[in-house]
C-alpha cells in the first residue's frame, strides 16, 4: 500500500471500489467537489473498526497521507501549525516545551501502533465526543483552516462542534491545517485524561485548563490581597457532553476573580449547570461530574503549588510518582 | 523396516534439560516469529466454507416468529440450520441439562422457543466466506415476544431462581460461636465476573471424514468432551469423531466447556452439506456469547475475640451463574472450599446459591470459584484490623492454620504441610514489609492528595478436581529406532507450557535431552478419555501418566539389556544420552536400534490417577484436595482521592511449586496469573445494561492490564527447598491458578490507602472491579463518615 501510495496521484477503481490518493490540497479540493460522499482516510483508526467491527464499506475512499500542505509542520514564537494529516508521533515533540502536559497526554493516546497513524485532522474530523485533543485545543484557542474548492476559511475549533457528530464542515469541505497560538508568560495548562485503564484507554473524562493570572510581584508574601486575579480563563471537557465542549459558566464564575479556593469552591458549583452528562460503560453521569469537580481543583492546586511557599509542594500526580 | 537410520556411537553431549531446567517453551520462538499455526492459520482445504451464528437480541423471550428465507437466499450462503436440523441430541450441557446447541424453537416441545440470554446461538449459516457468512446472519426476521429478564443476583435470590439447589457446609454452631464471641461484624460485596480474553478467540474447524465421522479441529481445553458431544449431536459413534487440538492462543478455563458449541454447530453444518466447515467468532460474538467468571454477591457475619481470633464465621457466597448449569456447582462449591483462604475458622457455616439470571451462562476460569470464595474473608480480614485499630497482617497472621491444632478446614480436610506462616514471615521480611508500612504511614500524614497502601495476602488453594473421576490422565510414548522419543498425553497446550514440562519428565526418565522429544497436537484417538486441561491439575496429571508410560519402556529394555548382556539390572544405566551396560556403553540410539532388533515394543501407554481425595456432598466432608498450594504477596499502590486514579507501585510474590519442574516456566505463570488477578480486580469491568446485553462486548470498552500496569518494580520467587510432601511428579506442585488470587493483595493495598483517608479507623466499602471510580466513590464515603462523626464530636 505504502509504495502504491508513494507513486503519483492515485485513482484505483476496483469492481465499484473506488481508492484515491492525491497529492496536492488542490487536487484534493477538486478531488471532494467531484465526489461529495466520499469518506476520508486520515489515519484511519477508528474508521476501519467500521469496516472490521460492523462489516460497513465507504465509497469512495479518499486517502490524506499524501497531500503536500496536509503533512506539513510550521513552528513560530506565537505558533504552532500542524497539517491535519500528520501523525501524532510526528508532531508531539512540536508541543513538548510549548505544553509540556499536552504532549504527556498524547503518550496515552491509544498505542505507539495507533499513534503512529492517528491525526490531529482525523482526531477533530471524527467529532466524537470523547476524542482527546479537541477539548485541549479549545482551550487553547487553536483554530483550523478548512478549504472548499479555492475557498479557505480560518474557524475556531471550539466552532466545529455542533452537536453530536454534527460539525461545521460543509460539503466537499476538509480540514487543512491547525493553529495553535502559544502561551503568554502568565498564562499556564494543565490537560487531565480520565479512564479506566492509564495507557491505551478512551477517556471517560477529559479535562483541559488555559489560564492567565494577572503578574505577581516577586515577593513571596501569602497576603490575600497579593494573591493574583484570574484575568482570562478557558475550560474545556470531554466526555461530558454529546460535544467537546466550554464550561462557560465555570469559566464566567472565575474570570476576574482572585485565584483562591474560595472562587474555586464558586466555580464547582458552577460547573454542576454547565454539564448533565450521560452514564455510559466508561464512566457513570455522576462520576464524571465529580471528578471534573475535582479536576479544577487539582488545576488550582497544581498552579498554586510552590507559589507561595517552595516547601509546600503537593503531590497530585500518581503516574508520575516514583 | 530392513533397514536401520543411521546413528552415531558419540552422540551429541547435548544437554539434557530435565526437570528443574529452565527450558524455553516448546514453541517459544514460533510463538514470537508467528510460526506458530493456530486453527485459523492452517491451510484451508478444497471446499471449505465458514460459518457465523444468528443470535439472539433478547435476554428472555418467546420467539413468535422467525423467517429465514433472506439469508438463505444470501450471497454465499451454502446451508442454514435451526435446532431442527440437528440429527442427534440437542442439549450439550457438561454436566446438567441445559444448553441446547441452538434455542429450541419447535412450538410443540414444552418451554421452546424460549431464548434465555442475549446472544443465545438460534441458527448458523455456512457460506463460501467468513465475511459473507457474517452478513446473511444479520438478514434473519425474528419476532420475539418480551418475558420478564432476571438480571442481577438479588433479584435471582428473591425469585429463589436456582440453576442448582443451594447447599452448605458447616463445622460446629457458627451462629451460637459468633453470637457469643466478644465482638461481631458483617460486610458484604460485590463481585465482578471476568472475560477470558484469550488472544485466540473461539474457533473449531470440521472437515468430513469418509466413513461417515468428522476430523474436528478445536481450541479447546477438553477435546474428548468435544469429541463426545459432536458424536452425540450427530447421532454417531465416539470413534467416528477425532479431535485434534495442538495448541490455543490462551484458554483460562474458557475453553473448557465453551468451546464445545461451536464444534457442534459447524459439525452439525459439515454434515448437511458434507463439505469442510470452520467457525471462528468475532471478539464480539465471543464476549456475548461465551461464558465468563462468575460474578458473586458474598456476605459475612464473623465474631472475634479481642486479638482478632475469629471464633465463629457465616459466610454466604451468591454465584451468578447465567441461564444454565454448565459447571456451576463445582464453581460455587470451590467458592465455598475456599471461603477460608488460608484461616482457620473455628465454628463455621458456608452457604452457596448458584442464581439463575439471564445473561449467558457462566463458566470456569482460573481459580474456578475459588478467588470469588477468598475475597469475602479477605475483606473480613481488613475489617477486623480496621475495628480493632490493629496492622491487617497481623491479624491475618493470627488466624492462619496451625501445624497441630487448628487445622481442619469447614469441609473437614485437615490442613498438612502448611507452610503459610514461613512462606509469609519470609515474605515480609524479603518486603520489608514493616519498614515500607511506616514510611507509608508518613507519607500519608504528609500527603493530602495522594495516598499510599499496602497489603500483604496469602492464598492457600486446593490442588484436584473436585469431582473425583476427571482425576485421571492417559499417556502414549513411543520410541522410534533414531534415539528419538514421541510423546502423546490428554492434556492441552494452552500456552502455559505443559507440553515442554511432559516432555522433560520423560527425556528425565531415559537421560536424555528434552529437545529429542517430540510432542504433537492432543488427539483423542491417541490417548482416549481424557480429562479437561483444568484445575491447574495439567502438569500433575499427565506429567505422571507419561512417566508411567516412559517407565514401562525403561523397564522393557533394561529386561532386554539384562538378558542379552548377561548383566544384572543395577549395571544398566541411562546417562546423558548414554547406555552403559556394564563394562560396555552405547549411546542412547544405538541401544533403542539393538532392542529393536531384538523386538522389543519401544511404544507404550501410561496412566495416573489421583489417590487419596474423597468428598461426600451428602455429609459435605472429605479430603476434595489431594494438597494445597501456598502462596503470598505483598502490593504497593498509590492512589489520587480527587479522581480515583491509582496506580500500583511494586508486588513482591513468593510462591510455593515445591520442587519446580522448570523455574522459568513457573515464574511465567506466576506473573501471568498475577496480572489477571489484577485485572479482574482493577480494570476489568463487565457491563450490561437494565436489557441484559454487554455493553463492555469489546476491547474499546473492557480493559484488560496493558503493559504499564504491570508494577515497575515486581519481585517474584519461588518458594526454595520445600518439596511437596505428597508423591506428586517429581514433588512438584501446580502452578496454574493459585497465584491469580496473590492480586488480592493489590485490592486489599487499595482499601488500605482509601482507609488513611480516615485515619484507618474505618474499612471502606469497595466492591470489584476497584475502577477509579469506585475508588473515587469510596474515598468520598469515608471522608463523609469521617466529617459526620467529627459534627457528632463537635457537637
Amino acid at each position: 500500500m505504502q509504495a502504491i501510495n508513494l507513486a503519483e496521484s492515485l485513482n484505483l477503481v476496483s469492481d465499484n471500489h473506488h481508492y484515491f490518493a492525491p497529492k496536492s490540497a488542490n487536487e484534493l479540493a477538486q478531488l471532494l467537489l467531484e465526489h461529495p460522499n466520499a469518506t476520508l482516510v486520515a489515519g484511519g483508526t477508528d474508521l476501519a473498526l467500521l469496516v472490521t467491527q460492523q462489516g460497513k464499506s465507504f465509497e469512495p475512499l479518499v486517502y490524506l497521507g499524501n497531500v503536500a500542505e496536509l503533512k506539513q509542520l510550521s513552528q513560530s514564537k506565537e505558533q504552532i501549525s500542524i497539517g491535519a494529516a500528520v501523525p501524532y508521533s510526528q508532531f508531539t515533540y512540536l508541543f513538548e516545551k510549548p505544553f509540556p502536559e499536552l504532549a504527556k497526554m498524547i503518550l496515552r493516546i491509544g498505542s505507539t501502533q495507533i499513534r503512529n497513524l492517528g491525526t490531529l485532522g482525523g482526531n477533530i474530523g471524527n467529532a466524537s465526543p470523547i476524542g482527546d485533543m479537541p477539548p485541549a485545543l479549545i482551550a487553547l484557542s487553536a483554530t483550523m483552516t478548512l478549504q472548499k474548492g479555492a475557498n479557505k476559511r480560518k474557524i475556531a475549533v471550539e466552532d466545529y462542534f455542533k452537536d453530536y457528530k454534527v460539525t461545521d464542515l460543509a460539503e466537499s469541505e476538509f480540514i487543512k491545517n491547525i493553529t495553535i497560538p502559544t502561551l503568554n508568560e502568565n498564562q499556564q495548562c494543565k490537560v487531565y485524561k480520565i479512564s479506566k485503564r492509564l495507557d491505551d484507554d478512551i477517556s471517560a473524562v477529559l479535562a483541559a485548563f488555559c489560564v492567565e493570572l494577572t503578574p505577581q510581584a516577586q515577593s513571596v508574601a501569602s497576603s490575600t490581597n497579593n494573591k493574583p486575579q484570574i484575568k482570562s480563563i478557558k475550560i474545556a471537557f470531554g466526555g461530558m457532553a454529546a460535544i467537546p465542549k466550554r464550561a462557560l459558566l465555570c469559566e464566567q464564575a472565575l474570570l476576574g476573580k482572585t485565584w483562591q479556593q474560595s472562587s474555586i469552591d464558586a466555580a464547582k458549583q458552577a460547573l454542576l449547570k454547565d454539564f448533565q452528562p450521560m452514564s455510559d460503560v466508561r464512566a457513570s453521569s455522576e462520576y464524571r461530574l465529580m471528578v471534573a469537580q475535582n479536576l479544577l481543583q487539582k488545576c488550582f492546586i497544581e498552579l498554586t503549588n510552590g507559589v507561595y511557599d517552595q516547601k509546600q509542594v503537593i503531590a497530585t500526580q500518581v503516574i508520575d510518582h516514583a | 523396516m530392513r533397514n536401520l537410520t543411521n546413528v552415531s556411537h558419540k552422540d551429541k553431549p547435548l544437554k539434557i534439560e530435565g526437570v528443574g531446567a529452565n527450558k524455553k517453551h516448546e514453541s517459544a520462538v514460533q510463538h514470537v516469529t508467528g510460526a506458530a499455526l493456530y486453527i485459523d492459520d492452517k491451510v484451508e482445504v478444497k471446499g471449505q466454507l465458514h460459518a457465523a451464528i444468528g443470535k439472539s437480541a433478547y435476554a428472555h423471550a418467546k420467539i413468535t416468529h422467525i423467517d429465514l428465507s433472506a439469508v438463505k437466499v444470501a450471497q454465499g450462503v451454502v446451508a442454514v440450520i435451526t435446532v431442527n436440523d440437528v440429527p442427534g441430541q440437542i442439549d450439550i450441557g457438561p454436566v446438567f441439562k441445559g444448553d441446547p446447541v441452538l434455542a429450541p424453537i419447535d412450538a410443540y416441545v414444552a418451554n421452546s422457543g424460549v431464548v434465555e440470554y442475549v446472544g443465545q446461538p438460534i441458527f448458523a449459516v455456512a457460506a463460501t466466506t467468513h465475511e459473507l457468512a457474517k452478513k446473511a446472519v444479520l438478514l434473519a426476521k425474528i419476532q420475539y415476544q418480551a418475558l420478564t429478564p432476571v438480571l442481577t443476583v438479588k433479584e435471582a435470590l428473591a425469585q429463589q431462581s436456582f440453576v442448582r439447589p443451594p447447599f452448605s457446609m458447616q463445622r460446629g454452631d457458627a451462629i451460637s460461636a459468633i453470637n457469643n464471641a466478644k465482638h461481631q461484624l458483617q460486610g458484604e460485596i460485590s463481585i465482578g465476573g471476568q472475560e477470558h480474553f484469550y488472544l485466540e478467540g473461539q474457533i473449531s474447524s470440521v472437515e468430513p471424514t469418509e466413513e461417515g465421522g468428522m476430523l474436528v479441529y478445536s481450541s479447546s481445553q477438553h477435546p474428548s468432551e468435544v469429541q463426545k458431544l459432536v458424536a452425540e449431536v450427530l447421532d454417531i459413534p465416539l470413534n467416528k469423531v477425532i479431535v485434534d487440538t495442538r495448541r490455543m492462543g490462551g484458554g483460562f478455563g474458557g475453553k473448557e466447556t465453551n468451546a464445545a458449541p461451536w464444534a457442534c454447530i459447524a459439525a452439525i453444518l459439515a454434515d448437511k452439506v458434507n463439505k469442510p466447515v470452520k467457525l471462528r467468532l468475532s471478539r464480539v460474538d465471543d464476549m456475548e456469547m461465551t461464558g465468563k467468571r462468575h460474578p458473586f454477591e458474598n456476605n459475612y457475619h464473623i465474631g472475634f475475640d479481642n486479638e482478632g481470633l475469629i471464633k465463629g464465621a457465616n459466610i454466604t457466597v451468591n454465584g451468578n451463574c447465567g441461564f444454565s448449569p454448565d459447571l456451576s456447582d463445582a464453581i460455587v462449591d470451590r467458592a465455598m472450599f475456599h471461603s477460608d483462604n488460608a484461616y482457620y475458622l473455628e465454628q463455621a457455616l458456608v452457604t452457596g446459591n448458584r442464581c439463575k439470571t439471564n445473561t449467558v451462562s457462566h463458566t470456569a476460569f482460573r481459580g474456578f470459584g475459588g478467588p470469588q470464595g477468598m475475597m469475602t474473608i479477605e475483606m473480613a480480614m481488613d475489617d477486623i484490623a480496621r475495628y480493632l485499630g490493629k496492622d491487617p497482617l497481623e491479624i491475618r497472621k493470627l488466624n492462619l492454620y496451625q501445624q497441630n491444632e487448628r487445622n481442619t478446614t469447614h469441609y473437614h480436610q485437615k490442613v498438612e504441610h502448611n507452610n503459610l506462616a514461613e512462606i509469609i514471615e519470609q515474605l515480609e521480611q524479603s518486603s520489608d514489609y514493616q519498614q515500607r508500612r511506616q514510611q507509608i504511614t508518613e507519607f500519608n500524614q504528609n500527603s493530602p492528595i495522594l495516598k499510599k497502601g499496602i497489603a500483604l495476602t496469602p492464598v492457600k488453594f486446593g490442588i484436584s478436581f473436585t469431582v473425583q473421576h476427571l482425576n485421571q490422565a492417559g499417556a502414549l510414548v513411543h520410541i522410534y529406532t533414531d534415539g528419538t522419543i514421541h510423546l502423546n498425553h490428554g492434556g492441552t497446550e494452552m500456552g502455559q507450557g505443559l507440553f515442554t514440562k511432559v516432555a522433560q519428565i520423560v527425556a528425565q526418565e531415559f537421560q536424555v535431552s528434552s529437545d529429542t522429544v517430540g510432542v504433537s497436537a492432543t488427539r483423542t484417538d491417541k490417548v482416549p478419555n481424557t480429562s479437561p486441561t483444568a484445575a491447574s491439575s495439567g502438569t500433575d496429571l499427565n506429567g505422571k501418566a507419561a512417566q508411567n508410560a516412559a517407565k514401562t519402556i525403561k523397564q522393557r529394555l533394561i529386561a532386554f539389556a539384562v538378558e542379552h548382556f548377561s548383566i544384572t539390572a543395577e549395571q544398566v544405566k541411562f546417562i546423558e544420552n548414554r547406555v552403559q551396560l556394564g563394562e560396555k556403553e552405547l549411546s542412547f540410539a544405538e541401544f533403542v536400534q539393538l532392542a529393536y532388533m531384538n523386538r522389543v515394543s519401544l511404544s507404550a501407554t501410561g496412566f495416573y490417577k489421583t489417590p487419596k481425595i474423597h468428598f461426600d456432598r451428602q455429609t459435605a466432608k472429605g479430603r476434595p484436595f489431594f494438597y494445597y498450594a501456598n502462596g503470598a504477596a505483598v502490593s504497593e499502590v498509590i492512589i489520587d482521592t480527587l479522581t480515583g486514579e491509582y496506580k500500583l507501585l511494586r508486588t513482591d510474590i513468593l510462591q510455593d511449586v515445591g520442587a519446580s519442574l522448570n523455574p522459568a516456566i513457573d515464574k511465567g505463570q506466576i506473573e501471568g496469573g498475577f496480572v489477571q488477578g489484577l485485572g479482574w480486580l482493577t480494570t476489568e469491568e463487565l457491563v450490561w445494561n437494565e436489557k441484559g446485553r454487554l455493553l463492555s462486548n469489546n476491547p474499546a470498552t473492557y480493559k484488560i492490564p496493558a503493559i504499564t500496569d504491570i508494577p515497575a518494580d515486581f519481585r517474584v520467587e519461588l518458594l526454595k527447598d520445600d518439596p511437596n510432601r505428597e508423591q506428586t511428579i517429581y514433588n512438584s506442585k501446580a502452578v496454574g491458578e493459585p497465584p491469580f488470587m496473590l492480586a488480592i493483595s493489590v485490592w486489599s493495598a487499595l482499601r488500605d490507602a482509601i482507609a488513611s483517608v480516615g485515619d484507618y479507623k474505618m474499612s471502606p466499602q469497595l466492591d470489584t472491579p476497584a475502577t477509579p471510580e469506585r475508588i473515587l466513590f469510596a474515598v468520598m464515603k469515608v471522608q463523609q463518615e469521617c466529617s459526620l462523626k467529627k459534627l457528632v464530636k463537635d457537637s
